[in-house]
Protein backbone atom coordinates (compact mmCIF):
# COMPACT_ATOMS: atom_id res chain seq x y z
CA UNK A 1 0.00 0.00 0.00
CA UNK A 2 1.02 3.64 -0.29
CA UNK A 3 2.99 4.64 2.72
CA UNK A 4 6.22 6.21 3.71
CA UNK A 5 8.61 3.41 4.60
CA UNK A 6 12.14 3.62 5.88
CA UNK A 7 11.76 7.35 6.17
CA UNK A 8 13.85 9.16 8.68
CA UNK A 9 11.15 10.16 11.12
CA UNK A 10 13.54 12.40 13.02
CA UNK A 11 14.48 14.42 9.95
CA UNK A 12 10.87 14.67 8.87
CA UNK A 13 9.74 15.95 12.26
CA UNK A 14 12.64 18.40 12.26
CA UNK A 15 11.59 19.62 8.81
CA UNK A 16 8.04 20.13 10.05
CA UNK A 17 9.35 22.27 12.91
CA UNK A 18 11.05 24.65 10.49
CA UNK A 19 7.79 26.50 9.90
CA UNK A 20 7.47 27.24 13.63
CA UNK A 21 7.39 25.65 17.10
CA UNK A 22 4.81 22.89 17.68
CA UNK A 23 3.62 20.55 20.38
CA UNK A 24 4.24 16.82 20.01
CA UNK A 25 0.57 16.27 19.24
CA UNK A 26 0.61 18.86 16.43
CA UNK A 27 3.75 17.25 15.01
CA UNK A 28 2.09 13.84 14.93
CA UNK A 29 -0.99 15.28 13.25
CA UNK A 30 1.07 17.12 10.62
CA UNK A 31 3.17 14.01 9.94
CA UNK A 32 0.14 11.74 9.59
CA UNK A 33 -1.60 14.18 7.29
CA UNK A 34 1.35 14.64 4.95
CA UNK A 35 3.27 11.36 5.15
CA UNK A 36 1.47 8.86 7.37
CA UNK A 37 -1.17 7.52 4.95
CA UNK A 38 -1.69 3.91 5.99
CA UNK A 39 0.82 4.06 8.80
CA UNK A 40 0.26 6.90 11.25
CA UNK A 41 2.90 7.58 13.89
CA UNK A 42 2.39 6.32 17.42
CA UNK A 43 2.58 8.94 20.14
CA UNK A 44 5.41 6.93 21.67
CA UNK A 45 7.43 7.26 18.44
CA UNK A 46 6.96 11.03 18.43
CA UNK A 47 8.00 11.49 22.05
CA UNK A 48 10.99 9.14 21.87
CA UNK A 49 12.17 10.85 18.67
CA UNK A 50 11.77 14.31 20.20
CA UNK A 51 13.76 13.22 23.29
CA UNK A 52 16.57 12.06 21.02
CA UNK A 53 16.52 15.29 19.01
CA UNK A 54 16.52 17.27 22.26
CA UNK A 55 19.49 15.31 23.59
CA UNK A 56 21.40 15.93 20.35
CA UNK A 57 20.72 19.67 20.45
CA UNK A 58 18.66 19.66 17.24
CA UNK A 59 15.52 20.95 18.99
CA UNK A 60 14.87 22.88 22.19
CA UNK A 61 11.88 23.24 24.46
CA UNK A 62 10.20 26.49 23.54
CA UNK A 63 7.61 26.41 26.29
CA UNK A 64 5.66 24.14 28.61
CA UNK A 65 1.92 24.32 29.06
CA UNK A 66 0.59 22.98 32.30
CA UNK A 67 -3.03 21.93 32.11
CA UNK A 68 -5.49 19.47 33.55
CA UNK A 69 -3.64 16.56 31.90
CA UNK A 70 0.06 15.89 31.47
CA UNK A 71 2.27 18.87 30.75
CA UNK A 72 2.69 19.70 27.03
CA UNK A 73 6.09 20.66 25.71
CA UNK A 74 6.37 22.92 22.70
CA UNK A 75 9.44 22.20 20.58
CA UNK A 76 11.44 24.56 18.36
CA UNK A 77 14.16 23.66 15.89
CA UNK A 78 17.70 24.90 16.64
CA UNK A 79 20.26 26.20 14.11
CA UNK A 80 22.01 22.82 14.36
CA UNK A 81 18.65 21.19 13.55
CA UNK A 82 18.19 23.34 10.44
CA UNK A 83 21.71 22.43 9.27
CA UNK A 84 20.91 18.75 9.90
CA UNK A 85 17.73 18.89 7.77
CA UNK A 86 19.62 20.71 5.05
CA UNK A 87 22.34 18.04 5.02
CA UNK A 88 19.76 15.24 4.95
CA UNK A 89 17.87 16.78 2.04
CA UNK A 90 21.06 17.32 0.06
CA UNK A 91 22.31 13.74 0.54
CA UNK A 92 21.06 11.37 -2.19
CA UNK A 93 19.43 8.14 -1.08
CA UNK A 94 21.38 4.98 -1.89
CA UNK A 95 19.82 3.28 -4.94
CA UNK A 96 18.68 -0.20 -3.96
CA UNK A 97 19.93 -2.69 -6.52
CA UNK A 98 17.96 -5.69 -5.18
CA UNK A 99 20.72 -8.06 -6.26
CA UNK A 100 19.62 -10.70 -3.78
CA UNK A 101 16.20 -11.13 -5.35
CA UNK A 102 14.15 -13.93 -3.84
CA UNK A 103 12.35 -14.20 -7.12
CA UNK A 104 15.57 -14.85 -9.02
CA UNK A 105 16.39 -17.59 -6.52
CA UNK A 106 12.95 -19.14 -6.98
CA UNK A 107 13.30 -19.15 -10.77
CA UNK A 108 16.75 -20.75 -10.69
CA UNK A 109 15.62 -23.33 -8.11
CA UNK A 110 12.58 -24.18 -10.22
CA UNK A 111 14.83 -24.77 -13.24
CA UNK A 112 17.29 -26.83 -11.17
CA UNK A 113 14.49 -29.04 -9.87
CA UNK A 114 12.75 -29.29 -13.27
CA UNK A 115 9.68 -27.40 -12.14
CA UNK A 116 7.81 -24.93 -14.34
CA UNK A 117 9.62 -21.61 -13.94
CA UNK A 118 7.28 -19.84 -16.38
CA UNK A 119 4.40 -20.58 -14.01
CA UNK A 120 6.26 -18.93 -11.15
CA UNK A 121 6.88 -15.83 -13.25
CA UNK A 122 3.27 -15.68 -14.49
CA UNK A 123 1.90 -16.03 -10.97
CA UNK A 124 4.23 -13.30 -9.77
CA UNK A 125 3.17 -11.01 -12.61
CA UNK A 126 -0.44 -11.51 -11.63
CA UNK A 127 0.32 -10.70 -8.01
CA UNK A 128 2.20 -7.55 -9.01
CA UNK A 129 -0.71 -6.49 -11.22
CA UNK A 130 -3.15 -7.11 -8.40
CA UNK A 131 -1.20 -4.67 -6.24
CA UNK A 132 -0.93 -2.20 -9.14
CA UNK A 133 -4.72 -2.28 -9.50
CA UNK A 134 -5.16 -1.43 -5.83
CA UNK A 135 -2.69 1.45 -6.14
CA UNK A 136 -4.26 2.70 -9.39
CA UNK A 137 -7.70 2.67 -7.81
CA UNK A 138 -6.40 4.51 -4.77
CA UNK A 139 -4.69 7.04 -6.99
CA UNK A 140 -7.91 7.73 -8.87
CA UNK A 141 -9.75 8.46 -5.65
CA UNK A 142 -6.96 10.27 -3.83
CA UNK A 143 -5.52 13.76 -3.75
CA UNK A 144 -2.29 14.88 -5.40
CA UNK A 145 -0.15 13.62 -2.49
CA UNK A 146 -1.77 10.18 -2.81
CA UNK A 147 -1.19 10.24 -6.55
CA UNK A 148 2.50 11.02 -6.20
CA UNK A 149 3.22 8.41 -3.57
CA UNK A 150 1.20 5.72 -5.39
CA UNK A 151 3.02 6.61 -8.63
CA UNK A 152 6.33 6.01 -6.89
CA UNK A 153 5.17 2.53 -5.85
CA UNK A 154 3.65 1.86 -9.28
CA UNK A 155 6.84 2.71 -11.16
CA UNK A 156 8.82 0.35 -8.93
CA UNK A 157 6.34 -2.47 -9.46
CA UNK A 158 6.44 -1.76 -13.17
CA UNK A 159 10.23 -2.11 -13.13
CA UNK A 160 9.82 -5.53 -11.48
CA UNK A 161 7.34 -6.50 -14.17
CA UNK A 162 9.77 -5.56 -16.91
CA UNK A 163 12.30 -7.84 -15.27
CA UNK A 164 9.69 -10.62 -15.13
CA UNK A 165 8.94 -10.20 -18.85
CA UNK A 166 12.59 -10.22 -19.81
CA UNK A 167 13.31 -13.26 -17.64
CA UNK A 168 10.33 -15.09 -19.14
CA UNK A 169 11.73 -14.40 -22.59
CA UNK A 170 15.15 -15.71 -21.51
CA UNK A 171 13.99 -18.81 -19.62
CA UNK A 172 15.31 -21.28 -22.20
CA UNK A 173 18.78 -19.73 -22.07
CA UNK A 174 18.71 -19.56 -18.30
CA UNK A 175 17.71 -23.24 -18.13
CA UNK A 176 20.74 -24.12 -20.28
CA UNK A 177 23.05 -22.03 -18.11
CA UNK A 178 21.68 -23.55 -14.89
CA UNK A 179 22.07 -27.11 -16.23
CA UNK A 180 25.81 -26.64 -16.86
CA UNK B 1 -16.57 -24.48 -21.73
CA UNK B 2 -18.45 -21.17 -21.85
CA UNK B 3 -18.03 -19.06 -18.71
CA UNK B 4 -21.56 -18.26 -17.53
CA UNK B 5 -22.86 -14.81 -18.42
CA UNK B 6 -20.05 -14.02 -20.87
CA UNK B 7 -20.78 -11.58 -23.66
CA UNK B 8 -17.92 -12.64 -25.90
CA UNK B 9 -16.26 -16.05 -25.74
CA UNK B 10 -13.49 -17.48 -27.90
CA UNK B 11 -12.50 -21.11 -27.78
CA UNK B 12 -9.40 -22.79 -29.27
CA UNK B 13 -8.62 -20.11 -31.85
CA UNK B 14 -5.99 -20.92 -34.47
CA UNK B 15 -4.70 -18.46 -37.02
CA UNK B 16 -1.63 -18.58 -39.26
CA UNK B 17 -0.28 -16.04 -41.72
CA UNK B 18 1.55 -18.25 -44.21
CA UNK B 19 4.15 -20.20 -42.26
CA UNK B 20 3.80 -17.96 -39.20
CA UNK B 21 1.47 -19.12 -36.45
CA UNK B 22 -0.21 -16.14 -34.78
CA UNK B 23 -2.75 -17.99 -32.63
CA UNK B 24 -2.28 -21.54 -31.45
CA UNK B 25 -5.33 -22.51 -29.44
CA UNK B 26 -6.15 -19.20 -27.72
CA UNK B 27 -9.21 -18.87 -25.45
CA UNK B 28 -10.90 -15.72 -24.19
CA UNK B 29 -14.03 -14.58 -22.40
CA UNK B 30 -15.41 -11.29 -21.13
CA UNK B 31 -18.51 -10.22 -19.24
CA UNK B 32 -20.52 -7.03 -19.76
CA UNK B 33 -18.96 -4.14 -17.83
CA UNK B 34 -15.65 -5.97 -17.42
CA UNK B 35 -12.26 -4.60 -18.45
CA UNK B 36 -9.88 -7.39 -19.49
CA UNK B 37 -6.25 -6.65 -20.34
CA UNK B 38 -4.64 -8.79 -23.03
CA UNK B 39 -0.93 -8.76 -22.30
CA UNK B 40 2.13 -10.37 -23.81
CA UNK B 41 5.36 -9.55 -25.61
CA UNK B 42 5.49 -8.12 -29.13
CA UNK B 43 4.55 -10.70 -31.72
CA UNK B 44 2.84 -12.96 -29.16
CA UNK B 45 -0.48 -12.83 -31.01
CA UNK B 46 -2.40 -10.41 -28.80
CA UNK B 47 -3.40 -8.05 -31.64
CA UNK B 48 -4.44 -11.00 -33.79
CA UNK B 49 -6.60 -12.21 -30.93
CA UNK B 50 -8.26 -8.78 -30.73
CA UNK B 51 -8.81 -8.69 -34.50
CA UNK B 52 -10.43 -12.15 -34.41
CA UNK B 53 -12.66 -11.22 -31.46
CA UNK B 54 -13.76 -8.05 -33.25
CA UNK B 55 -14.60 -9.91 -36.46
CA UNK B 56 -11.92 -8.05 -38.43
CA UNK B 57 -9.92 -11.24 -39.06
CA UNK B 58 -11.44 -14.70 -39.50
CA UNK B 59 -9.65 -17.43 -37.53
CA UNK B 60 -8.59 -20.61 -39.35
CA UNK B 61 -10.39 -22.68 -36.71
CA UNK B 62 -12.04 -22.34 -33.34
CA UNK B 63 -15.21 -20.67 -32.20
CA UNK B 64 -16.19 -17.12 -31.27
CA UNK B 65 -19.56 -16.56 -29.66
CA UNK B 66 -20.90 -13.03 -29.37
CA UNK B 67 -24.08 -12.72 -27.28
CA UNK B 68 -24.59 -16.42 -27.85
CA UNK B 69 -24.19 -16.25 -31.67
CA UNK B 70 -21.38 -17.97 -33.54
CA UNK B 71 -19.56 -15.26 -35.49
CA UNK B 72 -18.35 -17.67 -38.17
CA UNK B 73 -21.96 -18.27 -39.24
CA UNK B 74 -22.64 -14.55 -39.74
CA UNK B 75 -22.48 -13.00 -43.20
CA UNK B 76 -19.93 -10.27 -43.95
CA UNK B 77 -22.76 -7.73 -43.87
CA UNK B 78 -23.88 -8.95 -40.44
CA UNK B 79 -20.34 -8.76 -39.10
CA UNK B 80 -19.94 -5.24 -40.51
CA UNK B 81 -23.20 -4.16 -38.89
CA UNK B 82 -21.98 -5.62 -35.61
CA UNK B 83 -18.72 -3.69 -35.83
CA UNK B 84 -20.60 -0.47 -36.62
CA UNK B 85 -23.25 -0.64 -33.91
CA UNK B 86 -22.19 -3.05 -31.16
CA UNK B 87 -18.41 -2.67 -31.16
CA UNK B 88 -16.22 0.38 -30.64
CA UNK B 89 -12.54 0.68 -31.53
CA UNK B 90 -9.61 2.71 -30.24
CA UNK B 91 -6.18 2.24 -31.75
CA UNK B 92 -2.77 3.71 -31.14
CA UNK B 93 -2.49 5.97 -34.18
CA UNK B 94 -4.29 7.74 -36.99
CA UNK B 95 -7.90 7.10 -36.29
CA UNK B 96 -9.39 10.51 -36.90
CA UNK B 97 -10.31 11.77 -40.36
CA UNK B 98 -8.10 14.87 -40.80
CA UNK B 99 -10.58 16.72 -43.06
CA UNK B 100 -13.40 16.58 -40.51
CA UNK B 101 -13.71 18.63 -37.31
CA UNK B 102 -13.45 16.77 -34.01
CA UNK B 103 -17.21 16.80 -33.43
CA UNK B 104 -17.79 15.52 -36.98
CA UNK B 105 -15.27 12.75 -36.31
CA UNK B 106 -17.06 11.73 -33.11
CA UNK B 107 -20.46 11.90 -34.84
CA UNK B 108 -19.26 9.83 -37.83
CA UNK B 109 -20.29 6.34 -36.58
CA UNK B 110 -23.81 7.64 -35.88
CA UNK B 111 -24.00 9.30 -39.32
CA UNK B 112 -22.96 5.99 -40.93
CA UNK B 113 -25.81 4.32 -39.05
CA UNK B 114 -28.28 6.81 -40.53
CA UNK B 115 -28.68 9.28 -37.66
CA UNK B 116 -29.37 12.88 -38.73
CA UNK B 117 -26.44 15.26 -38.61
CA UNK B 118 -28.01 17.45 -35.91
CA UNK B 119 -28.87 14.52 -33.63
CA UNK B 120 -25.51 12.81 -34.24
CA UNK B 121 -23.54 15.94 -33.37
CA UNK B 122 -25.66 16.55 -30.28
CA UNK B 123 -24.91 13.02 -29.01
CA UNK B 124 -21.27 13.44 -30.05
CA UNK B 125 -20.97 16.58 -27.94
CA UNK B 126 -22.27 14.87 -24.80
CA UNK B 127 -19.57 12.21 -25.23
CA UNK B 128 -16.95 14.87 -25.86
CA UNK B 129 -18.00 16.53 -22.59
CA UNK B 130 -17.52 13.24 -20.74
CA UNK B 131 -14.06 12.88 -22.24
CA UNK B 132 -13.38 16.57 -21.46
CA UNK B 133 -12.72 17.59 -25.06
CA UNK B 134 -15.96 19.43 -25.90
CA UNK B 135 -14.02 22.69 -26.30
CA UNK B 136 -12.25 21.13 -29.29
CA UNK B 137 -15.49 20.46 -31.20
CA UNK B 138 -14.75 22.84 -34.07
CA UNK B 139 -11.03 22.08 -34.34
CA UNK B 140 -9.55 19.63 -36.82
CA UNK B 141 -7.42 16.69 -35.57
CA UNK B 142 -4.24 18.40 -36.81
CA UNK B 143 -4.90 21.29 -34.43
CA UNK B 144 -5.13 19.25 -31.20
CA UNK B 145 -2.48 17.48 -29.08
CA UNK B 146 -1.90 13.72 -29.08
CA UNK B 147 -3.65 13.25 -25.74
CA UNK B 148 -6.62 15.36 -26.80
CA UNK B 149 -6.86 13.52 -30.14
CA UNK B 150 -6.89 10.19 -28.34
CA UNK B 151 -9.72 11.34 -26.07
CA UNK B 152 -11.65 12.45 -29.18
CA UNK B 153 -11.03 8.95 -30.58
CA UNK B 154 -12.36 7.38 -27.35
CA UNK B 155 -15.47 9.59 -27.56
CA UNK B 156 -15.97 8.40 -31.14
CA UNK B 157 -15.56 4.77 -30.10
CA UNK B 158 -18.21 5.17 -27.40
CA UNK B 159 -20.69 7.37 -29.27
CA UNK B 160 -22.80 4.41 -30.45
CA UNK B 161 -22.88 3.04 -26.86
CA UNK B 162 -21.14 -0.16 -27.96
CA UNK B 163 -21.42 -3.31 -25.88
CA UNK B 164 -17.74 -4.10 -26.45
CA UNK B 165 -14.92 -1.59 -26.74
CA UNK B 166 -11.72 -2.89 -28.35
CA UNK B 167 -8.67 -0.83 -27.41
CA UNK B 168 -5.34 -1.77 -29.00
CA UNK B 169 -2.46 -0.01 -27.19
CA UNK B 170 -4.69 3.07 -26.72
CA UNK B 171 -1.99 5.00 -24.86
CA UNK B 172 1.00 3.71 -26.82
CA UNK B 173 1.75 7.09 -28.38
CA UNK B 174 1.15 9.19 -25.26
CA UNK B 175 3.30 10.26 -22.31
CA UNK B 176 2.51 8.91 -18.82
CA UNK B 177 0.28 11.77 -17.72
CA UNK B 178 -1.81 11.87 -20.90
CA UNK B 179 -1.96 8.07 -21.06
CA UNK B 180 -3.26 7.98 -17.53
CA UNK B 181 -5.95 10.56 -18.22
CA UNK B 182 -7.10 8.64 -21.30
CA UNK B 183 -7.29 5.39 -19.29
CA UNK B 184 -9.14 7.10 -16.42
CA UNK B 185 -11.77 8.54 -18.72
CA UNK B 186 -11.99 5.48 -20.98
CA UNK B 187 -12.58 2.98 -18.19
CA UNK B 188 -14.91 5.33 -16.32
CA UNK B 189 -17.04 5.93 -19.42
CA UNK B 190 -17.10 2.24 -20.34
CA UNK B 191 -18.07 1.16 -16.82
CA UNK B 192 -20.84 3.73 -16.65
CA UNK B 193 -22.42 2.22 -19.79
CA UNK B 194 -21.69 -1.40 -18.78
CA UNK B 195 -19.56 -1.85 -21.91
CA UNK B 196 -16.98 -4.65 -21.90
CA UNK B 197 -13.45 -3.47 -22.71
CA UNK B 198 -10.84 -5.67 -24.41
CA UNK B 199 -7.63 -3.81 -23.70
CA UNK B 200 -4.52 -4.93 -25.56
CA UNK B 201 -1.40 -3.53 -23.95
CA UNK B 202 2.16 -4.40 -23.08
CA UNK B 203 2.27 -1.70 -20.39
CA UNK B 204 1.60 -2.86 -16.84
CA UNK B 205 0.48 0.60 -15.73
CA UNK B 206 -2.22 0.52 -18.40
CA UNK B 207 -3.18 -3.07 -17.56
CA UNK B 208 -3.63 -1.94 -13.96
CA UNK B 209 -6.86 -0.25 -15.07
CA UNK B 210 -8.33 -3.67 -15.92
CA UNK B 211 -10.28 -6.09 -13.73
CA UNK B 212 -8.17 -9.06 -14.77
CA UNK B 213 -5.61 -10.04 -17.37
CA UNK B 214 -5.06 -12.66 -20.04
CA UNK B 215 -1.47 -13.37 -21.02
CA UNK B 216 -0.78 -14.35 -24.63
CA UNK B 217 2.50 -16.04 -25.41
CA UNK B 218 3.39 -17.92 -28.62
CA UNK B 219 -0.24 -17.72 -29.71
CA UNK B 220 -1.55 -19.38 -26.54
CA UNK B 221 -3.53 -17.56 -23.88
CA UNK B 222 -3.53 -17.91 -20.11
CA UNK B 223 -6.34 -16.57 -17.99
CA UNK B 224 -4.47 -15.61 -14.83
CA UNK B 225 -7.61 -15.39 -12.71
CA UNK B 226 -8.26 -19.09 -13.19
CA UNK B 227 -4.67 -20.00 -12.37
CA UNK B 228 -3.92 -17.84 -9.33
Amino acid sequence: MCRVVDMSIGHTLLGLLESGPRHGYDLKRAFDEKFGHDRPLHYGQVYSTMSRLLKNGLVEVDGIEAGGGPERKRYAITDAGITDVERWLATPEAPEPYLQSTLYTKVVLALLTHRNAADILDTQRSEHLRMMRILTDRKRKGDLADQLICDHALFHLEADLRWLELTTARLDKLAEAVAK
Amino acid sequence: MTPAGSLLVADELHKAYGPTTALDGADFSIHPGEVVAVMGPSGSGKSTLLHCLAGIVTPDSGSILYAGREMATMSDAERSALRRSEFGFVFQFGQLVPELTCVENVALPLRLNGTSRKQAERTALTWMERLEVDDLAKKRPGEVSGGQGQRVAVARALVTSPRVLFADEPTGALDSLNGERVMDLLTEAARSTNAAVVLVTHEARVAAYSDREIVVRDGKSRDMERIV
